[in-house]
């Protein structure tokens, strides 16, 4: 954790008069700090604003948006709502989970670098299957190997600054 | 008040006060089935089994809609019948279904209503998921896979207790009640008042079985078993064997211990009036030293730790008379062993509680003697039932028996320690004939009896207008703290007991443990009361024998050493602490900013900013490292700071940069300039 971060995490919650109906409003700019929520933030929160920690850290583990763990540095996003799932968005999901020698039940490579989630709907259908990096890249129409070179390019943009140094 | 009426099953009732559809129904002669619906909590809605039909509106659930005049409501239809049959299948299908060795096993309400419902195939597949036991707790055992999410216990804890320890996580079908971030119940600010386990309606939350243990002690015959009753056990552990709640089966009790085995049965009484006239003591010697005052009762061990987790700051208002469980555990390892020739660890004290609290209470370092607890056992009202059972005693067929000497009476004043108010009136009494002389005779003080979550009044004994007040249930104790603090109420004794109702409505009664139960635990108490010789704690012959002969006469040295504790600031949640800045090189100094409740509350968070400042400003970004960190158990001396090993109270935002100076940047191994 950077210095200064728990200045803002204040901040938020002045922001919102601590008001225990801007929780969720007030998680998600944390999120937004930390990249993830931590225990020991959450515990902040709910004694900043008088409520119970099982409350928070039930508001944080109901939301999907919410994750307690820490996140890599690309978030590979999945779809897998009913068109890009018939679409054969399992295959895809797979493939990536593979490469990066996921196991089962965790999303974040070790080193922290690719977090790989599936999400219901994307409401791009016309282009499934659709796989998003970090909600700014847009991939349409995918494939095992066409994921697999996406994610070769951020591995390879990765590499290129520690080969320069 | 509602004028009107509706009409169930073709019945027309009268709507009266009800709230909604289900009272009214309950109120025809029906008894709609319910796992949400308590009375005392708010509505929740979430069971759907008290689904019933209403013409013109169909499907709703009875429990949060309101009743309006005219109302054509069935409550036994083809489809309602259908759907509470499919909904008990439904919880069956994902509940660990290992009925005959559970705890809750023939006192199950999942269970009753599959039987009373029918259900007797379950189409869908079993949850092949096993969630892991928290038996971490002192009190408390949750098996998650026997919770059918109810949020009872969410519900008590939160709105009678205040205390929110329970909460749904997660969502849809890997929703779970858990604590916060799924810590072990021990690792929390849970004070094991178990009021979850007397809502919760399957073995999901149990009480921690110490029987085992027990029979163990009495078969073994090296040990010499001693058995303390507390006052609220003997008018409930009778709703075990079927007889009415409040029924009074003291001397039953007695004989049922003394044919399984133990060696001698004596009644906490003769501690509760112990605890008395200590407490008077200490509070005539505060009215009268100017000492901390409003006086706050130390009978419970749920309010003892709540105090202790949540208000640092009155831990010297606390009385600090142990409890009447502990004053007894004391007697006996420290006077009663050496009295029949054995050491402390050759005599067993059993106690049976109406209170899960009273385990953790026994497991306190504080409470031993010579390396062994004073209290080695405490058995709820239903742990003892479980173990009369099965001895096999026919309970109904039991001649009374009486309580053995010199530990086996007590007064009225110590009998109404089991209701909330007791201690107020046994203090009340003694006072009076304290003051009085011998010619007070029976002091009745009724405005501390009662089922009311606070009761406050004056009494004026001789001369003196004493300000009291009595409050159960720890949201309702929250709630007059903070008159106390804002300066809206003021009084000088206060009596606090965690559980509505006091004793008689602890975590460890028989189900069921509501409202209407406890009401008639509260008046048989006081029945026995009624008809009680020795009414006053001085009037107890015995007490007076134990003052002067083991304990060198009244508020002697040995008598403080003996009956009185301490407490200790508790943090009520384990964790890491909050890095502020990052890790530092060498020749670091540690410091961690308190930013607990009681310290946020008084500027730890500005402290904490002013400290991040100066370590920039004075350019020791590579010395300091700094976190935030939950509670370093000392919360009644402001904000507390801990540099290395050394902890500095008071900190304020005024004083932060005098501190840091002196305290921290000279440790730092580096000429700074500030």
């Amino acid at each position: 954790m950077q210095p200064r971060k728990f200045e803002k995490l204040q901040e938020i919650i002045n922001k919102h008069e601590g008001k225990v109906s801007h929780l969720i409003a007030i998680l998600q700019e944390v999120q937004a700090e930390y990249r993830y929520l931590p225990e020991e933030v959450l515990t902040y929160v709910a004694t900043a604003m008088g409520v119970s920690p099982a409350t928070v850290y039930g508001v944080a583990t109901f939301y999907a948006q919410f994750s307690l763990v820490p996140k890599g540095k690309y978030i590979i996003r999945v779809c897998d709502g009913t068109a890009c799932h018939v679409r054969g968005a399992a295959p895809i999901n797979f493939a990536l989970r593979k490469e990066l020698a996921l196991p089962d039940q965790q999303q974040t490579t070790d080193d922290l670098q690719f977090t790989v989630e599936t999400v219901s709907c994307l409401g791009a259908c016309g282009l499934a299957p659709v796989v998003t990096i970090n909600d700014q890249e847009v991939h349409g129409q995918m494939t095992p190997e066409g994921v697999l070179a996406v994610l070769a390019k951020l591995q390879a943009r990765e590499q290129q600054p520690a080969e320069q140094a | 008040m509602q004028t009107g009426q509706v009409y169930i099953d073709g019945q027309a009732v009268p709507v009266g006060d009800a709230q909604n559809i289900l009272e009214v129904v309950r109120k025809a002669g029906i008894e709609l089935p319910t796992f949400c619906y308590h009375s005392e909590l708010s509505v929740y809605g979430a069971c759907r089994l008290c689904m019933v039909e209403v013409e013109s509106m169909g499907l709703v659930a009875s429990c949060s809609t309101p009743p309006a005049d005219g109302m054509i409501i069935h409550t036994n239809t083809r489809r309602t019948r259908r759907l509470r049959r499919m909904i008990l299948e439904l919880l069956l299908a994902n509940h660990d279904r290992e009925c005959p060795t559970c705890a809750k096993n023939t006192g199950c309400k999942l269970q009753k209503l599959a039987r009373q419902y029918g259900v007797n195939t379950i189409r869908f597949g079993n949850r092949d998921e096993k969630l892991p036991i928290d038996a971490s707790g002192s009190s408390i055992v949750k098996d998650p896979n026997k919770c059918i999410l109810c949020g009872d216990c969410v519900r008590m804890c939160r709105e009678v207790q205040g205390l929110g320890i329970w909460d749904f996580a997660h969502r849809g079908s890997k929703t779970q009640v858990t604590t916060a971030f799924g810590k072990d119940l021990a690792d929390v600010a849970c004070v094991n008042c178990g009021q979850c386990v007397a809502v919760c309606p399957t073995g999901a939350l149990t009480v921690k079985s110490e029987i085992d243990r027990a029979w163990s002690a009495i078969h073994d015959p090296a040990k010499t078993v001693v058995v303390q009753i507390a006052p609220a056990v003997r008018v409930a552990l009778g709703e075990e064997f079927g007889l009415a709640a409040g029924s009074a089966v003291t001397g039953k009790i007695v004989a049922a211990l003394k044919k399984m085995g133990v060696d001698r049965v004596f009644d906490t009484l003769i501690a509760a009036d112990l605890t008395t006239i200590e407490e008077s003591m200490e509070f005539m010697s505060r009215m009268e030293n100017g000492g901390k005052l409003p006086l706050f009762t130390s009978c419970c061990p749920g309010w003892i730790k709540y105090c202790e987790q949540m208000h640092g700051e009155l831990l010297e208002n606390l009385s600090s008379c142990r409890s009447p469980q502990q004053m007894f555990g004391s007697l006996v390892k420290k006077h009663y062993a050496k009295k029949i020739g054995k050491t402390s660890g050759e005599v067993v004290c059993i106690s049976v509680m109406p209170c899960t609290a009273k385990k953790f209470e026994a497991q306190r370092p504080e409470f031993t003697t010579d390396g062994v607890y004073d209290v080695d056992i405490v058995l709820t009202t239903v742990e003892l039932a479980q173990m009369i059972k099965e001895a096999g005693l026919v309970f109904d067929d039991l001649e009374p028996a009486g309580f053995d000497n010199p530990l086996g009476m007590g007064s009225g004043g110590a009998l109404i320690f089991g209701a909330s108010g007791g201690v107020m009136e046994s203090v009340v009494r003694f006072v009076s004939g304290y003051l009085g002389g011998p010619e007070v005779g029976r002091v009745d003080y009724h405005p501390a009896r009662g089922i009311e979550g606070i009761k406050e009044a004056a009494v004026t004994v001789k001369d003196k207008t004493l300000k009291v007040a009595v409050v159960n249930g720890l949201a309702n104790a929250e709630n007059l703290l903070q008159r106390i603090k804002n300066g809206e109420a003021d009084y000088h004794l206060v009596e606090v007991m965690a559980c509505p109702g006091g004793c008689v409505g602890g975590g460890g009664q028989p189900d069921a443990n509501d409202t209407a139960a406890r009401v008639q635990r509260l008046k048989s108490i006081y029945r026995l009361d009624a008809v009680e010789q020795v009414h006053k704690a001085q009037d107890n012959v015995y007490v007076n024998k134990i003052i002067n002969e083991w304990l060198q006469g009244p508020g002697s040295h040995a008598a403080h050493h003996d009956l009185h504790t301490g407490y200790v600031h508790r943090r009520r949640i384990t964790g890491k602490p909050m890095e502020i800045t990052g890790d530092a090189g060498n020749g670091q100094v540690d410091v961690s900013v308190c930013i607990g409740t009681g310290c946020y509350l008084r500027g730890s968070y500005e402290v904490l900013t002013r400290f991040t400042d100066l370590v920039r400003v004075c350019g020791l970004e590579g010395y300091v490292r700094l976190n935030g960190t939950f509670c370093l158990e000392h919360c009644d001396q402001g904000v507390s700071v801990r540099v290395n090993d050394e902890i500095i109270t008071g900190v304020t935002p005024e004083n932060a940069e005098e501190v840091f100076r002196n305290k921290i940047a000279v440790r730092c191994g580096t000429t700074v300039q500030v």
